[in-house]
């Protein structure tokens, strides 16, 4: 009898994908697409509501921010975000929402750790990256523009 | 006395006198929940921190199987212990307060087998009298170590499992005439197999190639058929590993079906229960087998069974450095006759 399997590690990798149950990918977008949709509607509800009260388009698209960060902070630590975020996936990540719920997770999980060394340490463990690279692109994007601007 | 390439024959067959056990809340609404000697719907189980929570779990986990055992801490000549944090700090930590000589052990998943077979051993050679075997993990110290923040929203694989917040232990004695068992005969300690499997999500299928290599090893070795034993129990290979260990087998011409029983996969409804392919974790194997295994080989339901722990043994750190999981499992064959 063979003691190791009769597979190389090709044939084993490709047996696996066969035999691991994917992601319901369409029920995952759907779900995504709703629940994303219904968070910028909110926002747009928001947005459209301080206008009406004579705030200007700029104020109230901060305004709006500062409320959709707010409710996903305070959604996580009532622990329904994650609740949302399993059922929504990508849908409750991408949004503004989900940034906030990225930097608030962490600050409650590596509270244990102390004000600095855990909490104030680890709080952008998730959303660091997104950080860096979002704020980097900016640049390069917003260096483009300005040559291009030169020229035209 | 060594018997074929890996497996130790022991000759004077330790008995495991009692095993405890120590389940969280999930793990008591499955359907294993009469098994279990306490729970505790505390997650914290009244501490500060995750950690210190799955410390004392272990640590009342091991106060119970003293007083089932009716023996004292200073009757104890050794412990093994382990547990999935960096440092094995639950385990360390737990000893801090019991006073008994310890080995600190890791071998991810699969350290219950690994501090049974030590402590067996210990025992067999007359190194120690009574000797103790304990593993913890607790699904939230383990999430923060190896995966994201509790509160954070996202979502699992498919393949995923959720580690068990569990605790188990048992004491291994010598054998006595006229105590009926069950006793350790046998023990296969196994090699790390990897077959580059990286998807730290799908820790069933790295370990399925070690949990088959160990058990082909035992069965070679000791000369012994799968049906030989009542029941083939792996440690933590969740529904999907079951699965490819079942049809690594069926290519060998043998069927495992029936035989086969997987911890991992009996601990929770995972339909109900939301848990993906299972349980996994150092406290999957500890409290399945010290709960209801132990209970069965007591009553005599099953006489023959060999208990294969597995273990993926790879860090966030090799994982993020790209490398693949590298798999491994121990056997220990424990049987009511000897």
């Amino acid at each position: 009898m063979n003691t190791n399997i009769n597979m190389t590690n090709q044939e084993y990798s490709d047996y696996i994908d066969k035999k691991a149950k994917n992601s319901p990918i369409l029920k995952d977008v759907a779900l995504a697409f709703l629940v994303g949709g219904i968070i910028c509607m909110i926002g747009q509800l928001i947005t459209d509501l301080f206008m009406k009260f004579g705030v200007t388009k700029d104020d109230a698209g901060i305004i709006t921010s500062i409320i959709l960060i707010f409710l996903g902070a305070f959604l996580t630590s009532l622990n329904l975000y994650s609740k949302i975020g399993k059922f929504a996936g990508a849908g409750s990540i991408i949004p503004i929402t989900g940034f906030s719920n990225s930097v608030v997770a962490p600050a409650i999980e590596y509270k244990t750790e102390g004000y600095i060394l855990g909490l104030g340490a680890n709080m952008f463990k998730i959303a660091g990256p997104v950080l860096v690279y979002g704020i980097s692109s900016s640049v390069a994007v917003g260096l483009i523009y300005w040559l291009i601007k030169l020229f035209i | 006395m060594k018997v074929g390439k890996q497996t130790i024959k022991l000759e004077n067959t330790p008995k495991i006198l009692q095993t405890s056990s120590m389940v969280g809340p999930k793990e008591k609404q499955g359907p294993l929940s009469i098994y279990f000697d306490l729970d505790t719907q505390d997650i914290f189980l009244g501490e500060k921190s995750f950690e210190k929570a799955e410390s004392k779990m272990m640590e009342t986990c091991i106060n119970n199987l003293l007083n089932k055992a009716s023996v004292k801490n200073e009757d104890i000549d050794y412990i093994f212990a382990g547990d999935l944090l960096n440092q094995c700090i639950s385990s360390g930590y737990c000893m801090r307060n019991l006073g008994i000589p310890f080995f600190g052990l890791y071998g991810a998943c699969s350290t219950f087998c690994e501090s049974l077979t030590l402590a067996s051993l210990f025992v067999n050679a007359n190194y120690a009298s009574k000797a103790i075997a304990a593993t913890s993990s607790h699904f939230c110290s383990a999430e923060r170590q190896f995966r994201m923040p509790l509160e954070h929203g996202n979502q699992k694989s498919p393949t995923a499992q959720c580690t068990v917040t569990a605790s188990g232990s048992a004491i291994v004695v010598k054998k006595e005439d006229g105590i009926p068992g069950p006793y350790v005969t046998h023990v296969t300690p196994g090699k790390i197999i990897d077959y580059n499997v990286t998807d730290m999500t799908n820790m069933g299928a790295a370990m399925a190639p070690a949990a088959f290599n160990t058990i082909a090893m035992h069965l070679q070795d000791t000369g012994r058929t799968a049906d030989y034993y009542d029941a083939i129990v792996t440690g933590d290979l969740g529904v999907l590993g079951s699965e490819i260990l079942v049809d690594i087998f069926r290519k060998e011409g043998i069927e495992l079906n029936g035989i086969h029983a997987d911890c991992g996969a009996l601990i929770y409804d995972h339909d109900k229960q939301d848990t993906h392919c299972g349980g996994s974790g150092c406290g999957c194997m500890a409290s399945v087998f010290s709960g209801y295994f132990f209970e069965q080989l007591k009553t005599k339901k099953m006489n023959k069974i060999l208990i294969v722990a597995t273990g993926a043994l790879m860090s966030t750190l090799s994982s993020q450095q790209g490398e693949s999981i590298p798999g491994i499992a121990h056997a220990v064959a424990i049987e009511n006759e000897v």
